[in-house]
């Protein structure tokens, strides 16, 4: 059990910066996914706290004890790697208990312990065999069991699950949750994968260029994303972002030939300027009549047995939307959408941070106000 | 497979592939069929055809305690030599992956003394260790005659071989680098996680991973050893096989009998033998050493 403090963190590599101060703290016993694209530092930042790269600029702190200047050994994490980095060399037997025998663990007990943690992640059976005779998902748990026994404070995971097909990946999902459960060693767990990140997640970071978006949990995350960048990260099919110029007078939006009324007072503080606005595909609903809500023209589906997604163009916008398996449309097919207000999110176009439109404002009359965007509801 | 260019003359692809016929044929078939052919035959000594004799020559060869002194002193040059300058090779290899500030100038600096030819290096290194100069020298006014490879036989060996590990450190060196690159870089990461340092990962998961390559060098290195243009150029450039036969392989007396001693069929007899020996001893590399080679 151990906490894990990251203190302005940077990373250079050469003049490139990597990551540009990055300010977290990791609860003990939390299991906590860093998500990002490729090249958004998340990797980088997990393997500064292993100790497989240097650290720049700040300070991390495992257990309250800086770590900047400790080997990865001295460190007290365990790491699960992304291509499993089994050595092929060695039994299963001897690639799990290798940390042991590095330590001077006495035979015996040694083999107890391999014996043991094999048997936890289903191995027993397989101990002497090599790596390359292991399926995919067997070397991950071998990878997972080496990370095991070694019974760490901290376990790393650097997008473990990547190499697995689909199937396989969703049942490792569910073990390394179990693990975590049983084992309640704070985890840090790193993917480029939205649906792995919102299924594991105790907190979610998100992460792009560097920087730390936005940090909270999971659901938090999905419904109230801090940027466009967030917003259009996570949820698949993306969130639907359309640029748009906010009339003060009328206190609306204009999108697809529909209006929308939003509330005055943000209305009056963005002063005719551009805003975007956010739905997610799953929020958006078909408008009972043709006349009503926003005019939308089908590119084309995409079936996914559950249901449907319409990829449709707005006023030349793409623009997503999600159906269920009883609504059958078809390319070329002219919707009309109607964009319920509750599920609207703004940004600032020029800094993509989310504009709250929950605050209270200073100058309107908050109840009303609020209220009045809550029931105004759809787009008409 | 699909043949991608058909010839529809017989003659236009031999005449493409015969300058390299030519050459196979006049500097490799003719030279070892005119060998096979000198190992069982003798020049009568006031001319006429060669004559048949059997074994003679190869009997001759047995008999003689320089020959057999030759051999020793060739299996000490071509074992010694090729594990030292593997395991030279192999340190500077590891060092050199670590990408330590500088490891791209070092390098280049490794390699180095592969490009400087055997007799050219045994030139250097003769001034370099002469006994009567430099470091030698000092050592010898202290402890007298503690290096004096002008003077013993061993001292002379330890000499050309020294030169041999010099030159071909940087040739191991280069394989056994590109043979840690290929190890992926997590292996020794994860070993990192695991707890072993820097000396414990290079034992435990690097060295092992290089044994492919491993087995190759050592199956090379030897031939080098016992056959290699270097072998002979040391010896020839800073010994003459001296003092007293002490630095004698057996490329060096082969070349000597013939060249110097004008006895052609000894000589061959004695190519013979050697070309045995290498077989004998790539057998039981293959049979015994392979064995523990894991390709991946």
């Amino acid at each position: 059990m151990a906490d894990i403090d990251i203190r302005a963190v940077r990373k250079n590599y050469g003049k490139t910066p990597a990551l540009h101060g990055v300010d977290l703290f990791f609860a003990s016993g939390e299991f906590v996914v860093i998500l990002g694209p490729s090249g958004c530092g998340k990797s980088t930042l997990l393997r500064m706290i292993a100790g497989l790269e240097d650290i720049t600029g700040g300070e991390i702190a495992i257990d309250g004890r800086v770590v900047n200047r400790l080997e990865p050994r001295e460190r007290g994490c365990a790491m699960v790697f992304q291509n499993y980095a089994l050595y092929p060399h060695m039994s299963v037997a001897n690639n799990i208990g290798y940390a042991l025998k590095v330590s001077g663990v006495p035979k015996a007990e040694r083999e107890r312990r391999i014996a043991e943690t094999a048997k936890i992640v289903g191995l027993q059976d397989y101990l002497a065999r090599r790596p390359a005779a292991l399926s995919g998902g067997q070397r991950q748990r071998v990878a997972m069991a080496r990370a095991i026994i070694r019974e760490p404070k901290v376990f790393l995971f650097d997008e473990p699950l990547s190499n697995l097909d689909a199937k396989l990946r969703i049942s490792m999902r569910a073990e390394i949750r179990k693990l975590h459960q049983r084992l309640s060693a704070t985890s840090v767990f790193v993917t480029h994968d939205q649906v792995e990140a919102m299924t594991l997640a105790d907190r979610l970071v998100v992460m792009n260029r560097g920087y730390v978006e936005q940090v909270g949990r999971p659901l938090e995350i999905y419904h109230r994303p801090a940027s466009t960048f967030v917003a259009s990260f996570i949820g698949a099919p993306a969130m639907n972002l359309v640029r748009t110029r906010v009339e003060v007078e009328s206190a609306s939006i204009r999108f697809g030939g529909a209006t929308v009324a939003i509330d005055p007072a943000f209305a009056a503080r963005q002063r005719g300027q551009d805003v975007t606005f956010g739905i997610r595909p799953e929020h958006c609903r078909l408008s009972a009549t043709a006349e009503e809500g926003v005019q939308a023209r089908v590119d084309f589906v995409e079936e996914l047995g559950v249901g449907r997604v319409a990829y449709c163009e707005v006023e030349g916008e793409p623009f997503a939307i999600t159906l269920d398996d009883h609504t059958v449309v078809t390319a070329g097919d002219m919707l009309s959408l109607l964009l319920p207000s509750e599920h609207l999110h703004f940004f600032d176009t020029d800094t993509g941070r989310r504009i709250e439109m929950d605050a209270p404002v200073p100058d309107a009359a908050p109840a009303a106000a609020h209220h009045s965007v809550q029931t105004m509801g759809v787009l008409s | 497979m699909e043949k991608r260019a058909v010839f529809k003359s017989w003659w236009l692809p031999v005449v493409f592939a015969l300058p390299q016929l030519l050459l196979i044929l006049f500097f490799f078939y003719w030279p070892v069929a005119a060998v096979v052919n000198w190992a069982f035959t003798l020049e009568p000594p006031f001319g006429g055809p060669a004559e048949f004799v059997g074994l003679a020559n190869f009997q001759e060869a047995f008999s003689d305690p320089f020959y057999w002194n030759s051999v020793m002193v060739s299996l000490i040059f071509a074992t010694v030599g090729p594990l030292f300058a593997i395991s030279i090779g192999l340190v500077l290899a590891i060092a050199v992956d670590r990408q330590l500030p500088g490891s791209g100038f070092f390098r280049f600096l490794y390699i180095l003394p592969y490009a400087i030819a055997g007799p050219a290096a045994g030139m250097a290194f003769r001034f370099i260790l002469s006994p009567e100069r430099g470091l030698a020298a000092t050592l010898n006014a202290a402890w007298p005659d503690i290096w004096n490879p002008a003077k013993y036989g061993e001292h002379a060996l330890a000499l050309v071989i020294i030169i041999f590990i010099w030159k071909w450190s940087g040739y191991t060196f280069i394989f056994l680098l590109a043979g840690l690159q290929s190890v992926p870089r997590a292996l020794g990461e994860a070993a990192a996680m695991d707890g072993a340092g820097p000396f414990r990962r290079a034992i435990d998961v690097q060295v092992p991973l290089l044994a492919p390559t491993l087995f190759f060098l050592l199956v090379t290195m030897m031939t080098e050893g016992f056959v290699g243009a270097d072998t002979f150029g040391i010896v020839h450039a800073v010994t003459e096989g001296g003092p007293n036969h002490g630095t004698e392989v057996m490329v060096y007396r082969i070349v000597d009998e013939a060249f110097k001693g004008l006895n052609y069929s000894g000589a061959s007899a004695q190519s013979i033998i050697l070309i045995g020996l290498i077989m004998i001893f790539t057998f039981i590399q293959f049979r015994f050493v392979e064995k523990r080679v894991h390709y991946k």
